[in-house]
C-alpha cells in the first residue's frame, strides 16, 4: 500500500464549490497516468472560503490545498506527487510550511468539530480508531453507574447548544427521575435558523459522535428509542446518517444489551422533517414526529414529563450530543476548563455574510467577537467598515460595532438583546441596510408562525407592513414608536420560542441603528445606499462620455442627451432599477 | 402565517386523473397501522408523484383510516408538501440571511426573468419549477441555488443563468434522442 493519501473534502458546501469533479479528476489521473497514492473522501474541515479542498498526506508531513480546481488539481498533482515539490501559493495549512492562515486554526478548539474534515465519515473503522465509541465502552468496562454520567454531564457545565443554554445535564436528571418504562430520546437536526449551518457539518462530517452521544444519553435517561428529526433539505446528512445507523447496529452499538450492558436496549431511526421552522421548538417537533401540524404545545408539562406519545422525552440537539462522548472520554474537568463562569466549553460558529474567512469555526467561550471576525475571520471583505454582526438568527439581534468586545457566552450575549441562538453569525458592512436586515427577518417569522397565537401571527405581520412602507419611502411619524409597542406585544402573548422572540431583530436594530430607521422615515434615504425605492441616480458630468449605453438601456426613457454629449437623468421619470449603473463603463453615474 | 400557501387555484380534474395509484400501494403497505405514520405516508406519496394528489389522500384514508382532513392540514402547514404537479428540475433559490446579504434578490430575478417564471411556478413544458426556500446550509458559498440534490454556490445572475440553460440544452437533447430511438 502507498504511503501517500490525498483526500477530498465532500461534505455539501465541497461539492457545490465543484470538489465532485476534482474527485473524479483525481481519479482518472491515478488510473491515466499509474500513479501511486490512495485516494480517500471526507467532510467539511469548516474552512468553506477554500473550498474546494484536497489533502495530500506524504512522508514530509501534511499539506491542505485551497480553492482546487480540475485545473489545479493537475498542477499540484504533476508539482507534488511527480516532482515532490508542494505548491506553496495554493497552501492554506501544513505542518511543514507556514502559510497566512495560522490564525484561523490557532484560535480554534475542536471538541465538536474534532472529527470533521479528518476522517472518511461513512467509515466506522476510522472513527473507531480516532478514540470514537470509547466513551460507550468506557461507561461499559468501568460499569459507570446512569448517576455519575449525569454527574459529569452536569459537572462539565455544558448547555443546550441549540439556542435555548439549558443545562444537558439537568435535563436528563428530569428525564431519569420520571418512572416510567417507556422514554424516548431526540436529537434535533431541524436546523432552520437561516444563515446556520453547524448541524449540517457535524451530520455530514462525523455522524457517529452524534450517535454515540444519543446512546449515552438514552443509557443516562432510560430510553429505549430514539429519533433523529433530520430536515429534508440535508440529503447527504440523512444518507450519511442512515450508513452510520446501519455499521452501528453491526458493531453492536445499537440493538439489545448493548456492549453487555444487561437490560439496555436501544435503538433510533430519523425522521425526515417536513421544513417548517417552527419545529424547532421541541413540543412542536414532537408534534410533528408524530405526523402533526407542528405547532407548539403549552409548557408545563415538559417533554421530560410528557413528550413524544405522552411519554417523557428527553430533546437535545446535534451539536450538544457530538460534545458527549468527548466529555465521558476525557473528564468533565477537561471540558470545563474551556469558557467563562457560567459558560464552559467550546461553541461552533457558522462565519459568514461579508467576510474574508467565512466557513464553521470551534471557539472556547469567552473570546470576543471582535478576535473571531479579525482574528478568525480575517476581517470584512474588501476591508469595507464592520457595522454590525447578527447572531442568533430570526430570533437574535445585531449587536453594532463599538460592542464587538463582548465576550461570547449566553449571559453576555443576552444582555446585548441579541441571543447566542445556534449559533449563526452572519456579518455585515456598511453597504447592509439594517431597516432591511429586520424587514428580512420578520418576512421570515411572519412566514413561519403556525398561527396558534394570535399575537404572533397578526402581530408579525403588521410589523412587516410597517417596515416594508418604511424601505419603501413611505415611513411616517411615530412608526419606529408604533414597532415598539407591538414588539413587546408579541413578546408577552406569545406561547413558544417563535413568537417570543420573533421581534429581537427589530428591537436591536431600534436600539442600536435608530439612525438609520429615522433617516429612512424622515429624509427618506437609506444611509447604506440599499433600498432601492430611496435610491437616487445621478451622472457625474466629468466622466460621462456620452456612449449612450445607459439611454438605451432605461426602461422609462428617464435619460437623454445627445452621442458625445454629456446625459442626464430625470428624476420624475427614474425608477431607480439601476440598470444604467450597473452598465456604466466609465463609473460616471454615482448613487446616493 | 403558514395557510398562506394553499393555493386558490383548483387542480383540473383532467390532471388529476392520470395519476396511477398502484404506485403509492407499497408505501401505504409499510405504514399501515404504525403510529406517526401520516407524514411519511404523504413523503412517499410526494416521492412517487412530486405532488400531493386528492385522488391519493383519498385512497390513503380509505386503507389505513387517516382523516383527510388531518392530511390536509398536515400537507397545507409544512413547507416541502405540494398539491400541484412540479416540473422535472426544481430551482430552488436559497433566501437566508448570508444569500440575502449577498444581494441573492438580484440572482432571483435574472433567474425569474429567464424562465419566466415567479415564486412557485412551473413552466409550460413541465421542465422547471422555481422556489425560495429559507436555508440550504451552504452559507459560504452565498449566494447558493439548489436544483435537484445539486447546489451551485458563488452564484451571480449570469451564472445561475449559465447553470439553467446548460440543463435545458442537456434536457432538449435527451428529449430528441428519446424521440429518434421511438421512431
Amino acid at each position: 500500500m502507498s504511503q501517500t493519501k490525498i483526500i477530498v473534502g465532500l461534505g455539501s458546501c465541497g461539492l457545490a464549490a465543484g470538489a465532485g469533479k476534482v474527485y473524479d479528476e483525481l481519479l482518472r489521473i491515478r488510473e491515466a497516468d499509474n500513479l501511486d497514492f490512495e485516494l480517500k473522501k471526507t467532510s467539511c474541515i469548516g474552512m468553506c472560503f477554500k473550498e474546494p479542498l484536497v489533502e495530500i498526506i506524504d512522508e514530509s508531513g501534511n499539506y491542505l490545498y485551497g480553492e482546487v480546481d480540475v485545473k489545479r488539481a493537475d498542477e499540484i498533482i504533476e508539482k507534488h506527487i511527480v516532482n515532490f515539490t508542494p505548491v506553496k501559493e495554493y497552501l492554506v495549512k501544513s505542518d511543514v510550511v507556514e502559510t497566512k492562515f495560522g490564525e484561523y486554526f490557532d484560535g480554534q478548539v475542536k471538541i465538536a468539530l474534532r472529527n470533521c474534515g479528518c476522517m472518511d465519515p461513512e467509515n466506522i473503522d476510522e472513527y473507531e480508531s480516532r478514540g470514537g465509541y470509547e466513551a460507550v465502552k468506557k461507561i461499559a468496562n468501568e460499569k459507570i453507574g446512569v448517576h455519575d454520567v449525569i454527574k459529569s454531564i452536569l459537572d462539565s457545565g455544558l448547555r443546550g447548544r441549540g439556542g435555548g443554554g439549558f443545562p444537558t445535564g439537568l435535563k436528563w436528571k428530569f428525564a431519569n427521575n420520571n418512572r416510567s418504562k417507556e422514554k424516548y430520546i431526540i436529537c434535533n437536526a431541524d436546523e432552520g435558523d437561516p444563515g446556520a449551518f453547524m448541524d449540517r457539518s457535524v451530520l455530514e462530517g462525523d455522524p457517529h459522535s452524534v450517535l454515540e452521544g444519543m446512546i449515552i444519553g438514552a443509557y443516562a435517561i432510560g430510553a429505549s428509542d430514539g429519533v433523529i428529526y433530520c430536515r429534508a433539505e440535508y440529503p447527504l446528512a440523512i444518507k450519511r446518517l442512515n450508513i452510520a445507523i446501519g455499521q452501528a447496529h453491526e458493531r453492536g452499538y445499537l440493538g439489545k444489551d448493548i456492549l453487555g450492558i444487561e437490560g439496555f436496549d436501544f435503538d433510533l431511526y430519523i425522521k425526515e422533517g417536513a421544513g417548517a421552522f417552527v419545529c424547532g421548538e421541541e413540543t412542536a417537533l414532537i408534534a410533528s414526529v408524530e405526523g402533526e401540524r407542528g405547532m407548539p404545545r403549552k409548557r408545563p408539562p415538559f417533554p421530560a414529563v410528557s413528550g413524544l406519545w405522552k411519554k417523557p422525552t428527553n430533546i437535545n440537539n446535534v451539536e450538544t450530543y457530538a460534545n458527549i462522548p468527548w466529555i465521558i472520554t476525557n473528564g468533565a474537568a477537561a471540558y470545563a476548563k474551556y469558557g467563562t463562569e457560567k459558560s464552559k466549553g467550546t461553541k461552533v460558529f457558522a462565519l459568514t455574510g461579508k467576510i474574508k474567512n467565512g466557513g464553521l469555526v470551534e471557539v472556547p467561550m469567552g473570546i470576543t467577537i471582535k478576535d473571531i471576525i479579525y482574528k478568525l475571520g480575517g476581517g470584512i471583505i474588501d476591508d469595507k467598515k464592520f457595522k454590525a454582526v447578527q447572531l442568533g438568527g430570526p430570533s437574535g439581534g445585531c449587536i453594532p460595532e463599538y460592542l464587538s468586545h463582548t465576550i461570547v457566552d449566553y449571559d453576555s450575549v443576552n444582555a446585548t438583546g441579541a441571543i447566542m441562538g445556534s449559533g449563526g453569525m452572519v456579518v455585515m458592512d456598511e453597504t447592509t441596510c439594517m431597516v432591511d436586515v429586520a424587514r428580512f427577518f420578520l418576512e421570515f417569522t411572519c412566514k413561519e408562525s403556525c398561527g396558534k397565537c394570535t399575537f404572533c401571527r397578526v402581530g408579525t405581520k403588521r410589523m412587516l407592513e410597517i417596515l416594508t412602507r418604511i424601505t419603501e419611502g413611505e415611513g411616517k411619524e411615530g412608526d419606529i414608536e408604533k414597532l415598539e409597542e407591538l414588539a413587546y406585544q408579541i413578546k408577552d402573548a406569545s406561547l413558544c420560542g417563535l413568537g417570543q422572540t420573533a421581534p429581537n431583530p427589530v428591537l436591536t436594530t431600534i436600539k442600536y441603528f435608530r439612525d438609520e430607521y429615522e433617516a429612512h422615515i424622515r429624509d427618506k434615504k437609506c444611509p447604506a445606499v440599499y433600498c432601492k425605492k430611496l435610491l437616487t441616480y445621478e451622472i457625474v458630468s466629468d466622466k460621462c462620455t456620452g456612449c449612450m449605453v445607459c439611454k438605451r438601456g432605461c426602461p422609462t426613457q428617464a435619460i437623454t442627451g445627445e452621442k458625445k454629449q454629456v446625459h442626464f437623468i430625470h428624476q420624475d421619470k427614474c425608477i431607480q432599477c439601476g440598470d444604467c449603473y450597473s452598465k456604466c463603463k466609465f463609473d460616471s453615474i454615482v448613487v446616493f | 402565517m403558514r395557510v398562506l400557501r394553499i393555493n386558490k387555484k383548483e387542480v383540473k380534474p383532467a390532471e388529476e386523473k392520470r395519476v396511477d395509484l398502484k404506485l403509492i400501494e407499497p408505501i401505504i403497505k409499510k405504514y399501515k397501522n404504525k403510529k406517526g405514520n401520516l407524514i411519511p405516508l404523504l413523503q412517499g406519496t410526494q416521492n412517487k408523484f412530486g405532488y400531493i394528489p386528492t385522488e391519493a389522500m383519498l385512497l390513503i384514508s380509505k386503507e389505513t383510516g387517516l382523516k383527510v382532513s388531518d392530511m390536509y392540514g398536515v400537507v397545507t402547514f409544512y413547507a416541502q408538501f405540494r398539491l400541484n404537479p412540479v416540473g422535472k428540475n426544481i430551482v430552488k433559490m436559497c433566501h437566508g440571511t448570508a444569500c440575502h446579504v449577498q444581494n441573492v434578490k438580484a440572482v432571483t430575478e435574472d433567474v425569474q426573468n429567464f424562465l419566466s417564471l415567479k415564486d412557485g411556478e412551473t413552466s409550460k413544458d413541465g421542465m422547471f419549477t422555481l422556489e425560495t426556500v429559507a436555508c440550504l446550509g451552504c452559507c459560504s458559498l452565498a449566494p447558493v441555488m439548489m436544483i435537484g440534490d445539486e447546489s451551485y454556490g458563488k452564484l451571480n445572475g449570469k451564472k445561475a443563468v449559465e447553470v439553467i440553460k446548460e440543463i435545458k440544452r442537456k434536457e432538449t437533447l435527451a428529449a430528441k434522442a428519446k424521440d429518434i430511438s421511438n421512431n
